[in-house]
């Protein structure tokens, strides 16, 4: 069987499209040869560059030949059913068969599809994946109408087997398809052919072209620890930094570089983010100090003088943008020692949105928001309100400008310079955080209050001007908002009942009443997905929601975790089996008699040994139910409850609820209600699955 | 693969190469346009050339300015006013790379010992409503041009699409001619018996218009010439195409286009002297796009943007 191997030469294709492209390649040629019968055994994609490739093997040498029959009208049905199954087979009349049926003549069409080359169905395949690729932006170039991520060059197809190689005969967009490729751009310019992938592979290799590109990244990540260990230097790492590198070199060639003296006093953020952002340097660390100390550039050639022009060149380069960011923390460092008025003035000007005003009016709303849940959260009100005020300031510095991914770090080294207490400094950085669902939470009581202040802010604000998250659709990150916000109060344990603080935050956007439960119900269902990640059932959450306070997320979530617990385990079974059993007979009851049987049921009605016995021990369980549930101990709740479920059995074994005497049934209905009660106070068991 | 050159001595040698290599390349080496302009691209010869159907050839140096680039002379790298080379080709050559790479060669950037590298940078202007994809040319891990394949300017596509080119002149000179501060580097031939550094050149222009760019600028007067061009490009686009004197039909794009120019560099001195908040800034950068467009539109209507004669 065949192999089959392409390659779409282009001009540089951007880093961060490679690897998708190669996908997309993969998916749409196998997809589209699979589809014209051409069964394969295994795909690979590759990308350099300049190159998508994909090698196929064990390709059909042809599509198998297709026979299909299918059964049409009565051979005396009118005419224009007739006419519907030629249009719908593509046949005329006359080639139809007449084949008698049960319910007499009936025609046939046999439908004979020859199987087709390979090459032919290939060249069809390619030609329509390379006028529809899904690049994310593409171009025209020169004269052409065809579109792609940069000019392309050529496509090679070749299909090999044990007989040879031969380049498809075809054409797609004017390229004529062929055996041949170039290899590195400057170190082997030269066309040459290739017989297959094997012959393609080791040829490039030796033309200056690594083509696997987790062969290109493993050999930049050895060569640059390799480079960094002999210096007792450690690379600080950097997985999206290393895919994108990999990304922007053919021939990977790792050297190691000086940062300039007078920037090694730079914060190492500044250092590290100026180097990736624009050289995409990787930061070369001391361990013991934790400074970083030297770069890593990986060039895509090598040279006579083994890179020294190179690593000068970007010397001289790095030394210009450290320049720079050495101005502006310079600059900045006057700024915040003066005690950060200017900026907190400029940020009065800055608009944070259309509606919801300027960035002042936005930290001015947070500040009192976090001295009012200060208390909650076990830090000062003046001196969280002091802290949010100031943990914005950065926003309108010149490096924060210039590298907007510091915001916050750079805040925790300006409002120190401003002569703050560490933990004032702290919250500047700390209050964004958690940023993801990966992300730490903090837990110093000053960040957590002006994290929570500037998240429910947020969120308050857009759902008071409507601009909630729809969909695919979030584009000021509510969820990742709400999200922040569940961490923030589950993870430190805090007792925040959300309805006051929204009630007390909207008014500020003129905004109330209808909003809060909205947002409310927002929460759950991101607290619903929040705890479904962490295996807690579905109906279980549901069960808890349904109760009081269920703005309290950290007692909502201590009772589902209780419930979770309980769920699977005799006492649980128990629990609930004997709810059901007396829930189910008082609804159906209810129901019937349209009634609610909520009147304390009387034990002098008691008949017989095991009802007064079930009395008994309700009273036994409430008693210690009531204290248990105070202490918010949920599993020892439900431990009394589970207990009931005996006396419940036995009674139902020895008595008709539904007695002759109606004083005894509304009794027992009555005594049905206060088990349901008494069994439903941890959480609505009703809404569990079966 | 491209011979190596000899290093070049000065600025204007790294000038004059890239002039006489365009030249042989067929290109048409046209001069600066007079008029104050942001980049080299705002030549009508970038800007209106890319429409239309012709084929076009064209390479310049630009004077470009940069108001809120200023730093008084003192910045190594960063001038108010500084020069852009630029290359437009129109269609697009099959082998336009490797003709920008012979131009890196001849000034003596020899790819056997730099790592060149083509980083994607996609160029988009608002205030032209043009955009185009392509990359930023590295050396060395330093930019040293832009390289763009036009897909729309003046909210127009352009067919064919033009590839265009932009060399930041002083930045690339200084890197082939080894120097660290723009103003010591030298201007003409070191050896000449008047020898000229930048410094000698710019260094009290940029003092000057430092100065006057972000204290000095007459905002009120400026906004009433940025109302001005506004309003004398849209007379002259609103003029009827039939010219009474000489019975032709003349449609003055380029006229009008000057205007825009003109609008889009006071909005620049605007920005520099602080005057203008966030959102206003994208208000004006509307306006400007406007003239772009009505004057691209004025400019596919004429013979030059392809209309037969």
């Amino acid at each position: 069987m065949p192999d089959l191997l392409i390659e779409l030469l282009s001009e540089e294709i951007p880093a961060r499209m490679q690897a998708k492209a190669a996908a997309d390649l993969k998916r749409l040629v196998t997809e589209g040869l699979v589809e014209a019968g051409l069964t394969y055994a295994h795909a690979g994609a590759f990308h350099t560059p300049r190159r998508l490739t994909l090698a196929i093997e064990g390709l059909l040498a042809e599509s198998p030949a297709v026979r299909e029959e299918r059964k049409g009208p009565r051979v005396d049905a009118p005419d224009k059913a007739l006419e519907g199954f030629l249009r719908a087979t593509g046949l005329t009349k006359d080639q139809l068969e007449a084949r008698d049926d049960k319910k007499g003549a009936v025609w046939f069409a046999v439908i004979e599809r020859p199987g087709r080359p390979a090459a032919e169905i290939l060249v069809e395949v390619l030609g329509a994946t390379v006028r529809g690729f899904p690049w994310p932006k593409s171009m025209r170039w020169g004269t052409g109408s065809l579109r792609w991520v940069r000019p392309l060059q050529n496509i090679l197809a070749v299909l090999s087997d044990e007989g040879g190689a031969e380049a498809v005969a075809g054409e797609i967009e004017g390229f004529a398809l062929n055996d041949r490729t170039v290899g590195h751009r400057f170190l082997a310019p030269d066309g040459f052919a290739v017989t297959g992938f094997d012959d393609y592979a080791a040829k490039l290799k030796r033309a200056h072209v690594v083509l696997s590109p987790e062969e290109r990244a493993a050999h930049i990540e050895a060569d640059a620890k390799n480079l960094a260990f002999a210096q007792g230097l450690e690379i600080v790492p950097d997985p999206g930094l290393l895919a994108e590198v990999a990304g922007l070199v053919e021939w990977p060639v790792v050297l190691m570089g000086e940062i300039g003296a007078a920037f090694l006093e730079l914060p190492p953020e500044v250092l590290q983010t100026s180097m990736k952002e624009h050289q995409k340097f990787f930061s070369v660390r001391n361990p013991k100090s934790g400074r970083i100390e030297k770069f890593v550039t990986v060039a895509n050639t090598e040279t006579a003088d083994q890179g020294a022009t190179i690593l000068a060149g970007n010397q001289k380069v790095l030394a210009a943008r450290l320049s720079d960011a050495k101005f502006f923390w310079e600059n900045d460092l006057r700024v915040a020692e003066a005690g950060l008025g200017a900026w907190v003035d400029t940020l009065e000007t800055v608009t944070f949105h259309r509606k919801l005003g300027s960035q002042g009016a936005r930290i001015a709303r947070v500040a009192a928001l976090a001295e009012a849940i200060a208390p909650d959260v076990g830090a000062d009100p003046s001196q969280a309100a002091q802290a949010a005020r100031l943990a914005k300031a950065d926003l309108a510095s010149e490096m924060v400008y210039e590298f907007p991914e510091l915001q916050g770090v750079m805040g925790r080294y300006y409002v120190a310079a401003a002569g703050q207490p560490a933990d004032v400094a702290a919250v500047a950085e700390e209050h964004y955080a958690p940023l993801g669902p990966s992300d730490a939470v903090p837990s110093a009581p000053l960040s957590v209050a002006v994290a929570l202040a500037d998240k429910i802010d947020t969120l308050t604000g857009f759902w008071a001007i409507d601009e909630k998250p729809t969909g695919s659709k979030d584009p000021f990150a509510l969820r990742r908002a709400a999200l922040g916000v569940i961490r923030l109060v589950l993870e430190n344990g805090l007792r925040l009942p959300l309805t006051g603080v929204f009630d007390r935050h909207l008014p500020a956007f003129d905004a109330g009443g209808e909003i809060a439960t909205d947002l409310l119900a927002f929460f759950h269902d991101r607290l619903k997905v929040y705890l479904r990640d962490r295996g807690i059932r579905h109906d279980v959450i549901d069960a808890c929601l349904a109760m009081p306070h269920a703005d309290d997320l950290t007692l909502l979530v201590k009772r589902a975790e209780a419930l979770q617990e309980v769920m699977g385990t005799e006492d649980g079974e128990n629990l609930i089996q004997g709810f059901r059993r007396a829930h189910n007979i008082l609804r159906q009851a209810e129901e019937k008699d349209g009634v609610e049987y909520s009147f304390g049921a009387d034990p002098k009605f008691a008949e017989n040994d095991t009802e007064a016995a079930l009395f008994a021990a309700l009273d036994t369980a409430e008693a210690a139910i009531t204290p248990a549930l105070k202490a918010e101990d949920f599993g020892g709740a439900m431990q009394a409850m589970a207990a009931l479920r005996s006396p419940i059995d036995a009674f139902f074994e020895a008595t008709v609820v539904n007695a002759e005497s109606e004083v005894l049934r509304r009794n027992r209905l009555n005594l049905l209600h206060r088990i349901s009660e008494t069994c439903g106070a941890v959480a609505d068991l009703t809404r569990l699955a079966e | 693969m491209n011979a190596p050159h000899a290093r070049p001595t000065c600025f204007q040698e790294v000038i004059l190469r890239l002039q006489s290599y365009w030249a042989a390349q067929g290109c048409a080496i046209l001069q600066p346009y007079d008029m104050e302009v942001g980049a080299g691209t705002f030549h009508p010869a970038t800007t209106l050339r890319a429409l239309g159907s012709k084929p076009w050839a064209a390479a310049y140096v630009q004077p470009s300015r940069r108001p809120t680039d200023g730093r008084y002379g003192e910045n190594p790298n960063r001038l108010q006013h500084y020069y852009q080379y630029q290359v437009l080709m129109k269609p697009s050559p099959p082998d336009f790379q490797e003709l920008y790479l012979g131009s890196l060669a001849v000034i003596g950037i020899d790819a056997a010992l730099h790592d060149i590298r083509f980083v994607e940078d996609d160029w988009e202007s608002p205030t032209l409503g043009a955009w185009g994809l392509g990359w930023e040319v590295w050396c060395d891990g330093m930019e040293v041009s832009q390289f763009t394949y036009f897909q729309q300017v003046g909210g127009h596509d352009c067919k064919p699409v033009s590839g265009e080119l932009t060399y930041g002149l002083e930045r690339l000179a200084m890197y082939v001619l080894g120097i660290d501060h723009v103003m010591e580097m030298p201007f003409n031939d070191p050896q000449s018996p008047s020898p000229l550094t930048y410094g000698d050149i710019f260094r009290q222009t940029e003092e000057e218009y430092s100065r006057w760019n972000f204290d000095l600028a007459d905002t009120e007067r400026l906004l009433r010439h940025f109302e001005d061009a506004e309003a004398e490009c849209a007379r002259i686009l609103d003029a009827p195409a039939d010219d009474p004197k000489t019975g032709r039909r003349i449609i003055m794009a380029h006229p009008a286009y000057d205007q825009c120019i003109k609008a889009s560099h006071v909005f620049n001195l605007l920005d520099a002297r602080g005057v203008i908040s966030p959102t206003e800034r994208q208000a004006y950068i509307g306006r400007v796009r406007a003239l772009a467009k009505a004057c691209a539109d004025a400019f596919v209507e004429t013979e030059a943007g392809g209309v037969a004669a």
